[in-house]
């Protein structure tokens, strides 16, 4: 599955198009992680924790997307695009969507 | 006695912040430098599309928080308006960081460029951060590369 950010793959023709396909996932990281969090917050800095968690949760997005695209018959999906909202204090939503087209 | 501790707790926080930061956008200058033959570009049709071999989708993201001293600082820098300068830099670095992880994802799988690169930003809410020094995501994605040789 060929995943691209641009309007089209590269070298290779879009012979149709199937519409809009979305992968999401709300996650949640468990309280020692967000405890640790909460401590670094005081100094700054990078938070470990929740970069990897939302690192992972995109892939699993991503993964949801292209597997959304796979059923309609589509072997790419261009133009991705990424949004990430806060749903409850502490869980976040990662949406992963674009366009899934067919290409020779 | 509790004004003293605030100011001891507020003193500590600036030390260890402006430390990290300090040592943060050192190691930034470095590996921006090492990555530069790597350009990462917001534009789409630089290569022509018979010299690309291969592309696909890289991202890079960090979560970042400013500190407790940050936090007091531009919530007295609020009242009067204007640049809230310590997130500023926050959210400089932070970017650059998600620029160079998303770099480094390109160049593991051998790309020579990034192109269509766009930037997203989101607040986060923890359970535990309730002292307002605020939690950011910056995300960094794009298309990778491959030219033909």
């Amino acid at each position: 599955m060929i995943t691209t950010s641009i309007e089209s793959v590269p070298g290779k023709q879009i012979v149709e198009h199937y519409g809009i396909v979305q992968g999401s996932t709300v996650r949640a990281k468990h309280a020692g992680v967000d405890c640790m969090a909460g401590c670094q917050n005081i100094f700054g800095g990078e938070l470990k924790g929740y970069s990897q968690l939302l690192e992972e949760s995109r892939q699993e997005a991503v993964d949801r997307m292209t597997a959304q695209a796979k059923q309609l018959g589509a072997n790419a999906v261009i133009n991705v695009r990424f949004g990430t909202s806060t749903i409850t204090q502490g869980a976040s939503e990662i949406l992963a969507y674009g366009t899934a087209v067919q290409v020779n | 006695m509790e004004i003293i501790v605030f100011i001891v707790f507020v003193g500590i926080a600036y030390v260890v912040g402006t430390g990290i930061e300090k040592k943060h956008f050192n190691s930034l200058k470095e590996r921006e430098a090492k990555l530069l033959s790597l350009p990462s570009l917001t534009t789409k049709g630089l290569y022509p599309e018979d010299q690309i071999e291969e592309c696909f989708l890289v991202t890079g993201s960090v979560v970042i928080s400013g500190d407790y001293f940050k936090a007091i600082l531009s919530g007295l820098l609020k009242f009067f308006g204007g640049r809230i300068v310590g997130y500023e830099s926050l959210i400089d670095r932070a970017r650059r960081e998600s620029i160079i992880r998303m770099k480094d994802k390109a160049k593991a799988w051998g790309a020579d460029a990034i192109v269509n690169t766009r930037f997203e930003m989101s607040k986060l809410d923890s359970m535990t951060n309730q002292n307002g020094t605020g939690m950011f995501e910056l995300l960094a994605f794009g298309t990778a590369m491959k030219l033909k040789k």
